[in-house]
Formats: structure tokens, sequence, C-alpha cells
């Protein structure tokens, strides 16, 4: 069964659809102690960086722990920045930490100086990020494929980027280390391309 | 690697405009006719590649809305792609509702310039990217007037200036609809888009007036558009979706497909 943690920040009910409709188990655990129920965790999450503040230290200590017992997990969106150290968008909430770096503002301008919307709303391509230093990809994520996104913040690109989409800079739109997974982009609202990333996430868990 | 937005795609935009329950479509915001089946039409949409869609409750200000929740749960439960809607949604609780029915995004328009505190308020509670601020104008002495009450009402604004103030408030995108070129089929107006989206940080969806593949071409150079909006020629078959995305693409527009 698959914990989708409901922590008030957004797109729960669009996660658990998409996850049904690829045929995964789902359930809502009340609180921290509810993991030991699970067979993988999805933590969601679209908005602020400060709305992860909810995952207080009980939440942090227990998926922290279960992650490093192997437990698949999959970051979303805000899921996924909340892996890293920090977030320039809410300086006083520290991240999981899990993933060294700092989640930063992407630039409203292009690097030859024409002006960039932001936030990046709307469907962007994702380069799988391979070759020396990047250690493993995202199951079902296809080279090249678009992906929804909406988000004004973003990851870095280190070693842990699985994926790598440029909106004036390059950043992380998919970062794996080990039995951790996060993706930027919203597989829940990426139509086909977004449902084999989480069917692919899904059958990673059964096995 | 040079950074860019190359990979970026134009995104378009499918309307479904519905009165109890059922996709209308008319002509400057009147003479409604019937064009189907609203969790018929999104599931349509979707599978010719529709990058999202929009839900507008056309009649909400002025009748009963208690059908509209019922009508995104039906368009959501089958779509996984961005669902906007909007129609009536007066206070944090309306948007809350359609968004808990299934929506990723709620529009506000008459209610906002009535408070606009109603942007922000949405804003705190479920971020900026799920508030988009729509704004009917229309061309008065060489600017354009917004008007509120499904473009009926003059609001006593100026589009650019209402645009600002609603970014500045915490919207995360602006669908703005001429209602001189809504349902004419004659091209957006591409004047009052680029004034819009030169003006504002925030995407700009244009709205009103497709007629043709090359008027979206219009709007995404000359008008500055970042998303563009249909109904009618979507409805009527006049302009299948991959048509449109096969001309933006030869046009070096680059577009999802």
């Amino acid at each position: 069964m698959i914990a989708l943690i409901d922590y008030g920040a957004g797109n729960l009910a669009s996660v658990r659809k998409a996850l049904r409709a690829c045929g995964a188990e789902v359930f809502e655990p009340a609180g921290a102690d509810g993991l030991v129920l699970a067979s993988a965790i999805v933590l969601p999450g679209v908005g602020h960086f400060g709305a992860t503040a909810a995952l207080d230290n009980a939440w942090r200590s227990a998926i922290r722990a279960h992650i490093e017992a192997g437990m698949p997990f999959l970051g979303i969106c805000l899921g996924m920045q909340w892996l890293f150290e920090g977030s320039d968008e809410a300086p006083g909430t520290p991240g999981l930490g899990c993933l060294p770096g700092q989640v930063v503002r992407l630039p409203d301008r292009t690097e030859t100086g024409d002006r960039l919307k932001v936030p990046h709303a709307g469907w962007n391509t994702a380069r799988a990020a391979t070759g020396p230093g990047h250690e493993q990809g995202i199951p079902g994520l296809v080279d090249g494929a678009y992906y929804y996104f909406t988000h004004a913040y973003a990851a870095p690109v280190t070693s842990a980027a699985a994926a790598i989409t440029e909106y004036g800079v390059p950043f992380a739109s998919a970062v794996r280390r080990a039995n951790i997974c996060g993706v930027q982009f919203h597989p829940e609202k990426s139509g086909t391309a977004g449902l084999a990333v989480l069917r692919a996430f899904i059958e990673g868990a059964r096995s | 690697m040079t950074p860019s937005r190359d990979g970026f795609a134009r995104r378009l935009i499918a309307c479904l405009d519905v009165r109890a329950g059922r996709v209308v479509k008319g002509v400057k915001f009147e003479g409604l006719r019937d064009a189907g089946d609203p969790a018929a039409l999104a599931a349509r949409y979707d599978a010719e590649g529709i990058d999202e869609l929009v839900v507008l409750d056309v009649t909400a200000t002025i009748e009963d809305r208690l059908a509209l929740s019922r009508t995104v749960a039906a368009v959501a439960a089958n779509i996984f792609i961005p669902l906007a809607v909007g129609g009536g949604i007066r206070s944090v609780d309306d948007a809350a509702r359609v968004i808990d029915a299934g929506a990723d995004k709620v529009g506000v328009n008459t209610a906002a310039l009535a408070d606009a505190a109603l942007i922000s308020g949405i804003a705190a509670r479920f971020g900026s990217q799920a508030v988009v601020v729509a704004i009917d104008a229309r061309r008065d002495n060489g600017g354009y007037a917004v008007c509120s009450h499904a473009g009926r009402t003059p609001a006593g604004r100026e589009a650019v200036a209402w645009a600002r103030e609603a970014e500045s408030r915490g919207a995360g995108e602006i669908l703005l609809t001429s209602i001189d070129a809504d349902g004419t089929l004659q091209g957006f107006d591409c004047a009052l888009t680029a004034a819009v989206s030169d003006a504002v940080g925030i995407p700009v969806i244009a709205s009103g007036g497709a007629g043709s593949a090359a008027h979206f071409v219009e709007v995404f150079t000359t008008g500055r558009a970042d998303a563009a909006l249909a109904a009618t020629i979507f409805h009527d078959d006049t302009c299948r979706v991959r048509a449109v995305k096969d001309t933006l693409r030869r046009h070096g527009l680059p577009v999802r497909l």
C-alpha cells in the first residue's frame, strides 16, 4: 500500500486519483506512526515551501527512518524540493536534507536578457541526466518527453539529478538517489507521460 | 548548453463554458447554444492533445451553481491534465469547493474586482499557481476597459493596471478575454494581449476570437501570449487541436505533441 502524506499542501486529491488509476492501493496515514503499514511513500505538494513546516519532527524522523530502511519514496513538486536542505522561498523552514543543495528562485531573465514569466507554468521537456556522476534514472521517465510544471523555485543540478529541464537556467526536474525519487513536474497532471512515471514507481514498490 | 526556454511549449487550452451541466457557446457573451456534455468533450480534447482545460460556469454570477461541483468532478474523473474552474467564485470557501471537486486552479473575476483581497486569500491557502485572475476587457477610447458580470458591467478599471494589481496580489496567471473578439472567429486581440503580457511577469492566457490555426500563431508571436484558449473552433471541429499544434510547430513555436 502506498502512503500518501497529507500535510495540507494542495494536490492530494489529484495525486490519489492518478495513483489509483495506475492500479495502486493508496491510504493517507493520520500520523507518522501509520507509515508502518506502507510499502512505499508518496509526498505530494504544490505551493509555498513554508507549507512543508507541517511535516513536524515526528513525520521527519519517521520518513527518514523508512527511507533509510530502503522504502521506495517519491516526492512530487514541493515533495521533491523538501528532500533538499532548504529553499530560498522559506529560509526558516529546513528541508529533510537527504540531498545536498538549496532550492532557489528561477530567474526572470534569460542569459540573453529576454524576459521569462515566473512561475514556470506549463509543459516543458525533461532530458534524462546520464553519464558519470548521475547514478540512476527515474523509471518510466522518457527522455525528451513533455511534463507539466508549475513552480517558481527549482532544485540545483547535482549528481542526484535524474532529469534536467531548462527554463532560463537548467534545473533538476527529477532526482534519484537509491530508493529516493523526486520529480519537480506533476506526473498526476502530465497526461500519459506522467502516468507512466507513476505506474513505474508503483511497479517498483511491488517488486 | 545554452540556457533557454526552447523546450517550453506554448499551451493550447480548451474552454468549456458550462450552464446547468451542459457546454454552451455564444457570441460576444450572448445567444448561448448547446455544445455538448462537459465530461465527454473534456475526454475528447485530452485524447486530441489539449494541454489544459478550463470549465467556466457562465451563468454562475446570476443563477444557482450547485451543479458546478458535480460537473467539475465528472470532468476531472478521467483526465490527467491541468483543470481550471471559474465562474461565481466569490470566496476562499467557493475556491475550496471546486478544488475539492478536482480543479487545480480557480478563476476569479467579478468578485476579485469587488474585493481584490480575494486573490491574496486564495493564494495564501492554495498557492499562487492555483489562482487565475480572469479579465474581460473591451476597447475603450484607445485603451481597454475591464468589465465584470460576464462582460456586462463596466468595472471602472483599465486592463493593464488591473492585471498588474492582480499579479501584485498573488495571481499565478491572467486569463485575458477580449469581449470585442469573443466568438467572432476573426482572431485574437493581439494588441490587448501584448499590452498585458508585457506589463506582467506571470503567464497570460489569451482568449476570444480564435477562428483558425493562423490566429494562434499571431497571438503567440505578435500578441506575446504564453497560452491561448478557444472554445467555438474546437467544439465545432473547425480546427483540430493537433492541426493547430502542427501549424505552430511549422512556425517554430514549440508545442507538446
